[in-house]
């Protein structure tokens, strides 16, 4: 009986979890395209695409988006759960509102923001102005494109993550800090010499969470082009997921674009693995 | 007991936080309710105009956009996948939790495996092929059944209903005579209705979003609602005001989600995050 009560979950999980991986590996390994005709290549797309400068820009378009938008998103979210915790009105409408973001769906969020962002009339280029800044055109130029889609993905997610940080923070004993105040250290210093290290497993937990999300960006890129998966008239901010799907559904590679999936999923366990590691040494004394 | 009151600075940082939060909201609104011109005025227009009505109006009769077709596609969707995934989770989390069979630990750990594995960008080759070969693309069939797979549901739903269903209260129902489905039905589901409703306000909100996969396996002549506003925005990208009025109708549905289960989602996150 119990099997069969858990059956449902493992047929779904063998069609659309297990054959989807199984074939795209085995698809990886042929030149497959849309004619179905089928050659064994061996390692040859994988060879190919470590040759493919288009394949290097999208990836380095993405680790570098990954990194403009993740580096800020965590201090930002650490302050703002820090903020979160203390006692105060409110607390709920508070905690509520800086999900708001998150009952949005990505593709509003990213058509707003893509008209925040326009060069001649944006919001964001008259508000700079005020500062004497000249209008940018934050979709032609590659580092200010990643600003802009980076600004989407924190805007979404930097309440989220402040709540599961909250929640982290709620578990922390309270005795911990009251010795602390004895001993005299600093709310600032408690912060950091309690705080931290103790939300060391929320923050495994976020920054992986947060490693798959930014690694696998799509729509925010895609609409910021019209929902065009080249990513700006230069690729400027293609990602690897974009890449993977121009290459099935618009050049019909299949092969190719197997292979680059499966180099976006290496990509991504290197990426959990040093963010894994870099967490464990934050405020690392234990 | 110490109590941690508000500096000025944070209570400045959290205004700042939520006026950031809630900004791009209020923006939709001002351009969904102005004309094309005035969302390219500059210097910008601050406040709503008067054009909310006949701008929705105009999406949602546009010939070419199915936007109707799209937000009702959206609805049933996101139901049936919601509905589906917490039966298949709640069953499978009653076993883990509270029944004994062998090789139990080893799936259990493989459920959490799949979690970890961004499944929707790394298979969607094959299970394009898949889609093509059964002939279910632009169908509804084809969107929905990848999703029923669910790895966070089942590990949830174990969670919960240890926590939740304690196993004497399962021996004393089988004492009874009842047969596992109606110790299912009876003792388990009553008891993790609150585990039920976080992941059926995720699921929901997470298959109403979802963007690449319909992109592959739908055309604009059978949308979901994503796939319609990508649809106006690559064709009509100047049509500010209309396009705009489509996203705003397009996040109705998880506006409402928030406003009657705000505080769940809040409980449910920070819940969740405490136990994995």
């Amino acid at each position: 009986m119990p099997y069969a009560l858990v059956s449902p979950y493992f047929i779904l999980f063998a069609a659309f979890g297990l054959f989807p991986l199984a074939f795209t590996l085995y698809y990886s390994f042929y030149d497959y395209d849309l004619t179905g005709t089928t050659e064994w290549t061996g390692l040859g797309n994988y060879v190919a695409l470590l040759g493919d400068d288009d394949f290097w820009r999208a990836t380095i378009n993405t680790v570098a988006m990954f990194l403009i938008a993740t580096v800020p998103q965590m201090l930002l979210a650490l302050f703002l759960a820090n903020a979160l915790n203390k006692h105060m009105k409110f607390r709920l409408p508070i905690r509520m509102s800086v999900l708001l973001p998150l009952v949005t769906s990505v593709v509003a969020v990213a058509v707003v923001f893509t008209q925040l962002f326009a060069r001649d009339w944006g919001l964001v280029n008259y508000i700079l102005g005020w500062f004497g800044i000249d209008h940018t055109n934050w979709r032609a130029e590659r580092v200010p494109s990643w600003i802009a889609i980076a600004t989407m993905v924190d805007w979404r997610w930097t309440g989220y993550n402040a709540i599961i940080f909250l929640a982290g923070m709620q578990t922390i004993p309270k005795d911990l800090y009251e010795a602390a105040s004895i001993d005299g250290a600093s709310r600032r210093r408690q912060f950091w010499q309690i705080t931290l290290p103790m939300l060391r497993p929320t923050m495994i937990f976020v920054v992986l969470n947060s490693t798959i999300g930014g690694l696998t960006l799509f729509s925010e890129p895609m609409t910021f082009y019209n929902g065009n998966p080249d990513g700006g008239s230069q690729g400027q901010f293609q990602t690897v997921a974009m890449f993977v799907y121009k290459e099935a559904f618009r050049e019909f590679d299949y092969g190719y674009a197997s292979a680059a999936a499966w180099l976006l999923f290496l990509l991504i366990l290197v990426g959990a693995a040093i963010n894994f590691l870099f967490v464990r040494r934050i405020g690392g004394t234990r | 007991m110490t109590v941690w009151k508000p500096t000025v600075l944070t209570r400045v940082m959290l205004g700042l936080a939520i006026f950031l939060s809630a900004f791009p909201l209020y923006w939709m609104l001002v351009i969904a309710s102005r004309t094309n011109a005035d969302a390219v005025a500059s210097p910008p227009k601050f406040l709503p105009g008067g054009n909310l009505g006949d701008n929705i109006v105009r999406v949602l009769t546009h010939p070419e956009a199915q936007f109707l077709l799209g937000l009702t596609n959206s609805f049933i969707v996101a139901s049936v996948v919601t509905v589906s995934v917490i039966l298949i989770s709640t069953l499978a989390g009653f076993a883990f939790a509270n029944l004994n069979f062998k090789g139990r630990n080893a799936l259990l750990l493989l459920v959490l495996l799949t979690m970890a594995v961004p499944l929707q960008q790394m298979g969607v080759v094959p299970l394009y092929r898949l889609m093509v070969s059964l002939e279910w693309t632009n169908t509804l069939k084809a969107v929905i059944l990848p999703y029923l797979l669910n790895g966070f549901g089942v590990f949830l739903m174990t969670q919960y209903t240890r926590q939740s269903v304690p196993m004497e209260l399962v021996e004393a129902a089988r004492v009874d005579g009842a047969a596992t489905l109606r110790i299912w039905w009876n003792v388990v589901l009553p008891a993790v209705r609150p585990g039920m409703a976080v992941l059926g306000i995720n699921t929901f909100m997470l298959m109403w979003n979802d963007y690449m996969w319909p992109l592959i396996v739908l055309n604009q002549e059978n949308p979901t609602v994503q796939i319609a506003i990508n649809g106006l925005n690559a064709r009509f990208s100047t049509e500010y005001s209309l396009i705009f009025a489509g996203t705003a109708l397009s996040i109705i549905p998880l506006v409402l989600v928030f406003v009657l289960f705000g505080r769940q989602i809040v409980g449910g996150l920070m819940e969740g995050a405490v136990k994995a």
